[in-house]
């Protein structure tokens, strides 16, 4: 009796403690001076119904992206680490997904302050935001617009594990991006898409604003993610047996159809982030088709023309090059632009890769190379090619006559990267000192997966289960055996 | 009684299992296995960055011959395992190992020997 209630009350300590730390968000969140929100009698405004199922699809595309991600990154390790490969990309929608709407929407798009910083109590957990109240503009409800904003929350820290992969703790790496998330991402989104300091003044701001643009990401969600992957990867060190020995990628086959999967959750990263569902996103749609494919051939030419082979993971990095390249220009530049944009960013990003074996630090899966180098590319570029006829909501680059702008481009993603560098640069210090970053030795030439997950991710080559069908074993019924020679015994199983 | 273990290219095994056939030798143990000999392996691109791949993959066979079958089928081997042009052999296409072979016994019946390969 008593040993089954202590059994009972074993089982249920954790799950209670982790509601209990649930609720407790809830109630840290609750404004002090949160009420029943008003009721009123005037006819509430419908959000545009178009708009409202282009941002949701996008959404749910952005969301794609991340296992999309689990499998470019998880293909490119060895065996024994996929699933924390895998698992370091699937775990940021879980962590992120959770601070985002706590913590995250509130400091990003909430009330400016000082344009360093959105903070607005009522938005914490959304405590004061209806389901019926609309975006800015009207055109879409605050919840979508909350919602697809979190999808670029989440990926954008998942995009770092690929510089640190096989080789840090899951603790350590949960830590980290929770910190990352609300340390850096929050205030730089805030800074570009939030109305901060970055982004071009509206009407009546009287507040200093750079000008910056930045259409889906490539200096809040490429540059923050790829230069905190070089720092992470500097403090870090590189893995055992990096790079004098082979570490074999365990199934590019995985790398292939996630890069696949990357290319068209980017539809609604980048088609999604006009916002509406508008010739601006029939814009930033096709740019990203065509910079993902001339990318991807760029990419695949170069490297065949250098090492006589044309490789599936060169043609795999190529797109995601090209893409995460137009990201920021997307809504702003020609098809033409895009193009070459794209060809740009595989040519530049595979000698960024060639070059990292030089430098000799070890950025696992070159989260730096690629999206570090395309996001500032694309950023600066945008200073060249943004064309207002191409959106009027947009900006004039170098060749229609607006050089100024590319300088304004250049300072966004300067600054961006610096705040980035010297963030993460004490995060990770403050994760190492309080739960020690870097997995143990033992750990890591063991393999993630059975060292901390226990798990395994290929079976393949797995004898069957020893313990199933011993002699003796009265689960089984067995069928009697016909009384014939062996050979015919075999026919008749047939 | 001969063991007769052969290590070959992969992509010969099919040719291999046909030439044995012809000589009919219809009793075959096949694995998956990795090594190195002369070839001393190959190079493999990562993402452009050069890979030293020592261990190759290889198909090993396991074949148990009386001894009138031996030769027949140290034959077949041969012939279905030499890649090339013209099937002229090249470095890399493998090796064949004669082992004396003490006994076998058939699980199913218990027969022994010869009779039992």
């Amino acid at each position: 009796m008593h040993s089954s209630l202590r059994s009972l009350r074993a089982r249920l300590t954790w799950p209670l403690l982790t509601l209990f730390a649930f609720s407790l968000l809830a109630l840290l969140a609750a404004p002090a001076h949160a009420a029943t929100p008003p009721v009123s009698s005037a006819p509430i405004p419908e959000p545009n119904p178009g708009d409202t199922a282009w941002m949701l699809i996008s959404s749910a595309l952005v969301m794609l992206m991340v296992p999309g991600l689990a499998l470019f990154y998880g293909g490119m390790v060895r065996q024994k680490n996929v699933l924390g490969t895998m698992m370091h990309s699937m775990v940021a929608l879980a962590v992120l997904g959770v601070e985002w709407v706590v913590l995250g929407y509130a400091m990003s798009f909430g009330t400016d302050h000082a344009g360093l910083i959105g903070w607005d109590p009522g938005k914490l957990l959304l405590w004061n935001v209806m389901p019926q109240q609309l975006h800015e503009g009207g055109r879409i409800t605050e919840y979508v617009f909350m919602v697809f904003q979190g999808m670029f929350a989440i990926i954008t820290p998942a995009l770092i594990a690929g510089a640190f992969a096989e080789r840090v703790k899951f603790s350590a790496y949960l830590l980290f991006v929770l910190i990352w998330g609300i340390v850096v991402y929050n205030p730089v989104a805030h800074w570009i898409w939030g109305g901060g300091w970055l982004a071009p003044a509206t009407a009546g701001d009287t507040a200093f604003h750079l000008g910056a643009m930045d259409f889906a990401g490539g200096i809040v969600v490429h540059v923050t993610a790829g230069v905190s992957a070089l720092v992470a990867a500097l403090y870090l060190g590189k893995r055992i047996g990096y790079p004098t020995h082979v570490l074999k990628p365990n199934s590019l086959v995985l790398t292939l159809l996630g890069a696949g999967l990357l290319w068209f959750g980017w539809f609604g990263f980048n088609g999604g982030s006009a916002i509406a569902s508008n010739s601006n996103a029939g814009l930033a749609f096709s740019t990203t088709q065509i910079a993902a494919a001339s990318g991807a051939l760029a990419w695949m030419v170069a490297e065949w023309l250098k090492h006589g082979r044309p490789t599936s993971l060169g043609l795999a990095s190529g797109l995601v090059a090209g893409l995460a390249t137009i990201t920021p220009c997307a809504g702003y530049v020609s098809p033409a632009a895009a193009m070459f944009i794209g060809a740009f960013a595989g040519v530049l990003c595979f000698q960024a890769v060639l070059f990292k074996s030089r430098l000799g630090y070890d950025d696992s899966l070159d989260a730096f190379g690629v999206h570090g180098i395309g996001g500032f590319v694309g950023a600066v570029l945008l200073g060249v090619f943004a064309r207002k006829a191409y959106n009027t909501e947009g900006v004039d680059g170098v060749l229609a006559g607006n050089t100024p702008q590319l300088y304004i481009q250049l300072i966004a993603a300067l600054s961006v990267a610096l705040y980035a560098a010297v963030a993460t640069l004490i995060i990770t210090f403050v994760v190492d000192k309080l739960v020690g970053f870097r997995a143990q030795k033992s750990v890591e030439i063991e393999g993630l997966d059975p060292a901390v997950h226990g798990e395994q991710g290929w079976m393949l080559g797995d004898l069957p289960e020893p313990s199933i069908g011993l002699p003796g074993d009265e689960s089984i019924e067995w069928e009697p055996m016909p009384e014939t020679p062996h050979r015919q015994t075999a026919k008749a199983r047939v | 009684m001969k063991m007769i273990i052969a290590i070959i290219q992969p992509h010969r095994l099919e040719a291999v299992k046909q030439s044995l056939t012809e000589v009919e030798v219809f009793r075959l143990t096949v694995s998956d296995v990795q090594g190195y000999g002369r070839q001393k392996g190959h190079t493999e691109y990562f993402r452009g960055q050069p890979m030293q791949v020592n261990l190759i993959r290889k198909v090993r066979l396991d074949i148990a011959v009386n001894d009138n079958f031996v030769q027949p089928t140290i034959n077949g081997i041969i012939k279905g395992a030499r890649s090339g042009e013209g099937g002229k052999g090249q470095v890399g296409d493998g090796k064949i190992f004669v082992l004396p072979l003490e006994n076998v016994i058939r699980i199913s019946d218990g027969t022994l020997g010869g009779e039992a390969i």
